[in-house]
């Protein structure tokens, strides 16, 4: 069984981190990074090809990992391939002991780094789910053919709760769940009321899975502008760039660096810490964009362990 | 209607290299609409070409080229004619039907865009990508298959911004609009439908209909 869905099962505090792989053949950094994850989180997401910018497959750092002895999670879009490509990726991923997948509609190759490539949506991220569940609960692959032998995945998908009108976001989460997902990750969430708000939609709605609410280190005031103004259902509060800000003035006047991205740690551990305490969610995925050697630390500062 | 959008006079020239003497031929519906094949445009390119040391020995307006009746017809008098080349002004759909008639060569002088509808005049917006499987009932008559950037089904990504559309913020999201005129219709309860998969079978080209009764 998944190791995530144990966790998330037996009622454990989930923890993911995510991993991009590398834009290029060389997953050295990827690998080294992950080692200061093992025995940290439950798994570790694989983005497949965020932002629609081109970078190595996502099941290739999955096997990586998996061989490594951690957990990957398969990151699945629509973008790129089309129902029988996922099922075929799938399928090869189940074959390396892969069993856990988020399921995506993926960003669109016109927001990426190579426009010209053919956006192909055959499935949404709802399409994806339910292609799986059918073959898990049939045995049978998206022509309707017997498979010869048939994995499972402990499936999931993400929600972005910062969005209006949020009911659009409730609905398809609801249809996400039907379709077979059974934890959640958020788009990375600054504001812990919103998150309240967001979670009694949920309960409201009697959606049940497993939500993980995700959490983006920041790292300076300007990247925190940044994702405000360009990063959908982000909506970093203004107390929190200013604390950054104070924080680069303070390091600046001092002569030392990093004080910004040292209060983003801190900042993300109390977050974490709360979310915890108060039982506002299942679990936390950690978004560190490329700064995934921090994440032991802001678990420990969490006081959080796997 | 079919929207298209006239060459960069360049490359139809570079088509035409070589023709001596020409005709063209334009469409009554669409193209006249998009003014990319109408009688103005006709006499404009007839204008350009004379500059360009061609003889416009023949021009011709079909109607509707895409329907072979009526453009065999008005073909006549270009076939007569007997020009190096022909230019027609239509949409690629109407480049077909006058190159099954002509010996000669047939060149396009327009970009096929898209199905759509013309929203006032000059401004054209996409409306329909001919899915063989019209969900307009279940989406208060707004298309998502051609209005939404990623053709979603079930309901928006979590792209959107200020209810503009990830991909071209000067575009709405096509499922906040389509949410919208549900509440207005009072059919709030169909965004939480889950769509059936339609597939691509229906679209796998190219297609024929046959409602005649009768052989082809
Ligand atoms: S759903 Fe959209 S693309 Fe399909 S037939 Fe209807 S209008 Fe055209
Ligand atoms: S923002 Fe709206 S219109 Fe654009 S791709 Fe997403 S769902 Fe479609």
């Amino acid at each position: 069984m998944s190791v995530l869905q144990q966790a998330l099962e037996n009622g454990k505090f989930g923890v993911t981190a995510e991993m991009a792989p590398p834009k290029g053949c060389d997953f050295s950094e990827q690998m080294a990074a992950a080692e200061l994850l093992k025995g940290k989180v439950h798994a570790i997401n694989v983005t497949d090809m965020q932002s629609a910018c081109l970078k190595a497959s996502s099941i290739g750092l999955c096997v990586k990992l998996k061989l490594a002895g951690l957990e990957p999670i398969i990151q699945m879009t629509g973008r790129d391939r089309s129902r029988m490509a996922i099922m075929g990726d799938m399928l090869a991923a189940a074959s390396f002991g892969i069993d856990t997948m988020l399921a995506l509609t993926g960003d669109h190759t016109m927001v990426g780094d190579c426009k010209a490539s053919k956006p192909v949506y055959d499935l949404d991220s709802v399409g994806i789910l339910r292609m799986l569940s059918t073959m898990e609960a049939t045995g049978k692959d998206c022509g309707g053919n017997d498979l010869a032998s048939t994995p499972t995945f402990y499936k999931g998908a993400a929600v972005t709760p910062v969005y209006e009108p949020q009911i659009l976001q409730i609905n398809k989460l609801r249809q996400k769940v039907d379709a077979g997902a059974r934890y959640i990750q958020t788009q990375g969430i600054f504001d812990l009321d919103a998150l309240k708000r967001f979670m009694d939609e949920v309960y409201k709605a009697g959606i049940k899975a497993h939500i993980m609410a995700g959490i983006i280190p920041l790292k300076t005031a300007g990247m925190a502008k940044y994702m405000n103004e360009n990063v959908p259902g982000i909506a970093v509060p203004q107390d929190m760039i200013d604390r950054l800000a104070a924080a680069a003035a303070e390091g600046k006047e001092k002569g030392v660096k990093g004080l910004p991205a040292r209060l983003g740690i801190e900042m993300a551990a109390e977050m974490i810490a709360k979310i915890k305490a108060e039982g506002l969610c299942d679990g936390v995925h950690i978004m560190a964009i490329g700064a995934e050697k921090n994440v032991p630390t802001i678990l420990e500062k969490a006081g959080v362990e796997i | 209607m079919i929207i298209t959008q006239k060459k960069p006079l360049e490359e139809l020239l570079g088509m035409l290299d070589g023709a001596k003497t020409v005709a063209l031929v334009g469409c009554g519906s669409c193209a006249t609409a998009c003014a990319t094949g109408g009688e103005k445009e006709i006499a404009d390119l007839s204008k350009v070409l004379e500059q360009h040391g061609m003889k416009v020995v023949a021009t011709a307006m079909s109607e509707y080229c895409c329907m072979h009746l009526k453009t065999r017809t008005i073909l006549k008098p270009v076939i007569a004619a007997n020009p190096d080349a022909v230019v027609a002004m239509s949409c690629g759909d109407g480049v077909q039907v006058i190159a099954q008639y002509c010996k000669c060569p047939v060149y396009p002088s327009n970009n096929t865009m898209f199905l759509g509808e013309s929203v006032k005049l000059g401004l054209f917006e996409e409306a329909c990508h001919l899915c063989g499987d019209c969900v307009l009932g279940k989406t208060g008559g707004i298309c998502p298959i051609s209005r939404c950037a990623k053709s979603l089904v079930n309901g928006p990504c979590g792209g959107s911004r200020n209810g503009k559309c990830e991909v071209n913020p000067e575009n709405p999201c096509a499922w906040i609009e389509i949410y919208n005129k549900l509440v207005e219709l009072g059919q709030e309860y169909k965004i939480g439908i889950t769509r059936d998969d339609k597939g691509y079978e229906k679209v796998s080209y190219p297609r024929t209909i046959n409602i005649r009764g009768d052989k082809k």
